[in-house]
């Protein structure tokens, strides 16, 4: 049978606008203004989901963000399926589908329930202590934990929604738009500075807009009056925005803030379609008021966590502003004035509330003066010892406390019918962002809260996060901190007159006593996790002593609500127990998110091809036309290999590398990285930055240059052409081109400022078409035929400037692969051009196109390197066993000194070699580990592959690798061990083709 | 994330600066002539300072010009920024 709880008419719910949703495949309906949790209630549904792990009926607690129960899963479409999602703060919308989560088969019978009849097994640290051994079975164990466990579903397919992100400069944001909030934005912005206010809830106002008690007074007004009021005027206000559902995740250094701003959530569905769903706001604010309240305590006790026990601002909350009964037989449990200003509230409403349980031993204020009078029963110094009731609390019952909170005066129990707990443990300044921005604690004795003490930017906290509860401190101290902190001199609210019961006590009891022993009972502190009193004393029992140890230990406040309801209690009981102060104990970090994010609103727009830049080639059109495959080499897109019809990689690369070596092969070679160096004091430069001499280099002739790090590790490598007596052009690898230019920057600035050389990055200016083999000439003749290509007037490393037609070209003699080569640099626009020109001319020699593959496999043949693929930051050059490269008589280079380290003079260092595999078909694997025996224990790692190809024009397999001792090892057999087999290879000389370099002057 | 004032173009977001590790480490002008605890010293030897700490930032995506900053690491405030080849300002 279903009931209707909605009790009473709120401005806040427009009962003119039915929203019908769905709950567990079952259908309701709510208004326009509801979240899903104040609608479930008003359906009389209080059990939403399942404990972690104990798998215990968990209902609605909370109101806010701070939820732990009722977390949901919305939409079932694949593609935007949400786990996580807090039904407390999620409105309800038209074609709504959520479901329960952590609970199967279903939220009313679940397997896992079994674990609540087995609590005994799971104590704290159960997962890393169960789970541990054997090791080998892990995998069993994985499946059992990702089975029972895990909150939510992820979706499966890309996320059609749109996201974005925005920067925004502010003078002053303001996070909270409750009383204190309010006030502070209308005050900023009044005063001329630019003003932003943001609230994670749909309406501002906080709690104090549905306040309706006859104590509190401005001017003697109702308080929600007054507010309503100041809601209306701060809506005309210039230099002002509200943005609302906006939801601040973190707060960083230097008042750098980054807010969730939800912009299409509450909407119904057909109208969420191509609109930006969530934004990302990138805040850099002058000023930074943190006006985000407090957050409601529970109370520990045995079985505090029944569906029906909800926090008492909750259910006045869900009375006053959705209008919605929580319960029909409702009883209070506190342990400060807050519940009775609730009962209050809901007795006027007509809501039976039948008793306040207060453990407290006296109060004599306003609220419990009208509380008793309006006949509602009050047990004093009385504390709850058990709840009843499996999907929803039905009883409970009750003890009167001993003088000092920690046993009983009586053994006499008494049973009290309800079927809503409302309880209260008094109230925690929400801390979370002004922590997170660096900002220093400080505990306050009188109620037990930490609040905002050092401040690390230019902020402030007022109002209940600075914890300041009662409405006459909140509008004082905000004032006063307000003109100090933007300094003014007055303000609005200086002279307002303020009426508020005072003198409220709170007796502060962490951990409730219980009439059975702790193992028996379950006194909840963090609900998601469930973590309980009983476990944080374990913890402590088994020797942890840090509070970050005992919250990983028990994983208290480590869910996704981060224990934002139990931290306090968490510190409190861990003190008690431990017998040290909670200010002394400190408290744990508290990490953005506040609330999850979606990655969607991370990422933005930068989603698919803009998630990373990437950079092209001026020949690109042509490779895409000619059907090549790419690769990527950093953010480069480079032609990997050019496949003819049915050809595997494997095929087009044997055919690219023979046409190379046989008659002529193009390289698009755009994207080596190009760095112009010019200046009086360039010779030097390069004579310092490079192991080998530059002064000696004429103009007009190319050079192959290595460079180190200090470290004495090869950095980078490439070759160099003197253009002019102080003109250089420096070439460097394709990923490295960034880091040398910034590491040269580097030394230039700082280390030698006294050199006159300047650099430019150039890499885009130029394009790069290398024509190689044995026809290169012949093909090169017939495009720039007043070009002398003899090898007296152009020999192998030299330079000319040339014109092809109108277009000035720059023509260096080198090569990469071994064969006679050239490399024509032209300005980018024409890169196409002169490629396509290439191509024209070297048809008679079928000139074929090769990809960074082929590159790959003909420098390996001629065992020249690849930094970063046969190095990896750990090899000298000696280890390369390129001592040739090393210049014995220059004074110092970048490195040198490094070289003559004990370490790196060592015999037995990882050194280059040659492999090839007694199966000449055997293509080894790239990273495939080196050993020489195989039967030891450990077996010795002697090395790994670093380059492994099949050589076409060898017709064998050919590889490169680093081994231990390796320079000293030729002829020698060592295994490549595989995991199903081992490779019987044997150490040679890593240059394996054209040893005496007939090629390159053929 | 840090606001950094750089020495040549005011005051811009720290993502377009690099870090470049302690200020202040001379390289040797003869490095030959060090015994290899000396180079050690110079080469991987850092303060790594909890409180006031002279460093090396770069505007890498901006003027690309190194300077010096000294920033109190416990806390990120900078306390000044000078260009290369100048007296730090405060201790
Ligand atoms: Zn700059």
């Amino acid at each position: 049978m279903l009931k209707n709880l909605r009790v009473t008419t709120s401005k806040y719910i427009d009962k003119t606008s039915r929203v019908s949703f769905k709950f567990n495949g079952k259908a309701y309906f709510g208004y326009k203004g509801d979240t899903l949790a104040s609608a479930l209630l008003a359906n009389d549904v209080h059990l939403v989901g399942r404990s972690f792990k104990y798998h215990r009926p968990r209902g609605i607690m909370t109101s806010g963000s701070e939820e732990p129960n009722a977390i949901v899963q919305v939409n079932n479409n694949t593609a935007l399926t949400e786990p996580n999602v807090r039904a407390t703060e999620l409105e309800i919308y038209h074609g709504l589908e959520a479901t329960s989560q952590n609970c199967w088969p279903s939220v009313n019978f679940d397997i896992g329930g079994i674990n609540n009849f087995l609590s005994p097994l799971l104590p704290a640290g159960f997962y890393y202590k169960t789970f541990m051994w054997p090791a080998n079975f892990w995998e069993k164990y994985e499946y059992v934990i990702r089975h029972s466990a895990g909150l939510g579903k992820s979706p499966t397919e890309p996320d059609p929604d749109i996201y974005d992100h925005k920067y925004i400069h502010c003078d002053v944001l303001v996070i909270g738009a409750g009383i204190s909030g309010i006030m502070a934005a209308k005050t900023a912005a009044k005063n001329n500075l630019k003003t932003l206010l943001l609230d994670e809830k749909n309406e501002i106002g906080g709690s104090t807009i549905f306040q309706n008690s006859k104590h509190v007074k401005i001017n003697d007004q109702n308080s929600s009056t007054w507010l309503e009021n100041e809601i209306k005027e701060l809506r005309n206000i210039e230099n002002l925005e509200i943005k609302t559902r906006t939801s601040v995740a973190a707060y960083h250094g230097y008042n750098y803030l980054l807010a969730r701003e939800n912009l299409t959530d509450h909407l119904p569905k057909n109208e969420k379609n191509k609109k930006i769903r969530q934004r990302l706001l990138k805040i850099r604010a002058k000023k930074v008021i943190v006006a985000t309240g407090s957050l409601e305590r529970p109370l520990v006790f045995n079985n505090n966590d029944r569906p029906g026990i909800m926090l008492s601002s909750a259910v006045k909350k869900y009375a006053d502003y959705y209008g919605v009964a929580t319960g029909q037989k409702n009883i209070f449990f506190t342990n400060n004035d807050t519940a009775y200003e609730s009962a209050i509230s809901l007795n006027k409403k007509g809501i039976k509330v039948e008793a306040i349980i207060d453990i407290r031993e006296q109060s004599n204020t306003a609220f419990t003066k009208e509380a008793e009078d309006l006949g509602i029963k009050v047990y004093r110094s009385y504390t709850v010892v058990n709840t009843e009731g499996y999907k929803k609390i039905n009883k409970i019952t009750i003890m009167e406390l001993s003088s000092n909170g920690q046993s009983f005066a009586n053994q006499e129990k008494i049973e009290l019918d309800c079927d809503c707990l409302a309880i209260t443990g008094g109230w925690t300044p929400a801390v979370h962002l002004f922590t997170q921005s660096g900002g220093k604690l400080k505990f306050r004795e009188k109620d037990q809260v930490f609040i905002p003490d050092l401040y690390p930017s230019d902020q402030i906290s007022i109002g209940s996060s600075n914890g300041d509860f009662e409405l006459d401190d909140i509008i004082k101290n905000s004032t006063k901190s307000l003109k100090e902190f933007l300094n003014i001199k007055e303000t609005e609210f200086d002279n307002l007159e303020i009426n508020c019961p005072k003198d409220k006590e709170i007796r502060n009891i962490w951990l409730l006593p219980s009439d059975k022993v702790l193992g028996k009972t379950k006194p909840f502190v963090d609900y998601q996790n469930d973590a309980t009193a009983k476990d944080i004393k374990l913890a402590l029992r088994e020797g942890f002593k840090s509070i970050e140890h005992v919250k990983r230990y028990t994983t208290t406040g480590m869910g996704t609500d981060q224990g934002k309801l139990g931290n306090m209690h968490a510190l409190g009981i861990i003190a008690d127990t431990a017998g040290i102060k909670v200010g002394e104990l400190g408290t744990t970090t508290f990490r953005p998110p506040y609330t999850p994010l979606t990655f969607g609103t991370m990422v933005g727009r930068n989603v698919g091809e803009y998630f990373d830049a990437f950079r092209r080639t001026p020949m690109n059109d042509w490779h895409i036309e000619n059907k090549a495959e790419f690769e990527n080499v950093g953010q480069w897109k480079r032609a990997w290999y050019y496949p003819k019809k049915d050809e595997t990689m494997h095929d087009a690369v044997q055919r690219e590398s023979k046409a190379a070596r046989y008659s002529a092969g193009i390289l698009d070679a755009s994207t080596l990285g190009k760095i112009d160096i010019q200046g009086t004091d360039s010779s030097e430069f390069l004579n310092r930055v490079y192991t080998n001499a530059w002064s000696k280099l004429a103009i007009g002739k190319c050079r192959y240059g290595l460079m180190l790090n200090e470290d004495g590790m090869v950095y980078d490598d490439g070759v160099t052409t003197r253009l002019d007596e102080n003109h250089y052009i420096m070439t460097t690898t394709t990923g490295g081109a960034a880091n040398v230019l910034s590491k040269l920057e580097d030394y230039l600035q700082t280390e030698w400022p006294e050199l006159d050389v300047y650099l430019s990055s150039v890499t885009d200016h130029y394009a790069t078409a290398s024509v190689c083999g044995p026809n290169s000439k012949k093909i090169l003749n017939k495009i720039i035929p007043d070009l002398d290509l003899s090898d007296e007037s152009f020999p192998h490393m030299s330079f000319k400037n040339a014109k092809i037609d109108n277009i000035k070209c720059r023509v260096m003699r080198i090569s990469f692969t071994g064969e006679h080569s050239y490399e024509i640099n032209v300005q980018a626009n024409f890169g196409k051009s002169i490629w396509e020109k290439c191509m024209d001319a070297g048809q008679e020699f079928k000139i074929t196109p090769y990809g960074t593959e082929t590159m790959h496999l003909l420098r390996a043949e001629k065992g020249f390197i690849i930094v970063g693929q046969d190095t990896d930051g750990t090899m000298t050059p000696i280890d390369l066993q390129m001592d040739w490269i090393v210049s014995k008589k220059k004074y110092d280079f970048i490195g040198k000194r490094s070289l003559y380290r004990s370490d790196t003079m060592k015999e037995d260092r990882k050194q280059l070699v040659g492999l090839i595999t007694d199966n000449p078909s055997e293509v080894l694997e790239e990273g495939a580990q080196i050993v020489a025996n195989t039967n030891a224990t450990p077996v010795a790692m002697l090395g790994h592959v670093t380059s492994s190809y099949y050589s076409p024009n060898l017709n064998k397999s050919i590889a490169l690798a680093v081994v231990r001792g390796g320079k000293n090892m030729m002829g020698q057999k060592l295994i490549i061990a595989m995991e199903n087999k081992n490779i019987n290879v044997t150490i040679v000389d890593p240059v394996f083709f054209d040893k005496e370099n007939v090629r390159l002057n053929a | 994330m840090f606001l950094i004032t750089c020495p040549f173009c005011g005051e811009r977001e720290q993502s377009e600066f690099k870090a470049g590790g302690e200020a202040h480490i001379e390289r040797p002008k003869q490095p030959t002539e060090l015994s290899d605890d000396e180079w050690a010293e110079y080469l991987f030897m850092r303060k790594n300072i909890k409180g006031v700490q002279f460093e090396r930032w770069n505007h890498a995506h901006g003027c690309r010009k190194w300077f010096n900053m000294i920033r109190d690491t416990s806390n990120d405030t900078i306390k000044a920024v000078y260009k290369m080849g100048e007296k730090p300002p405060v201790k």
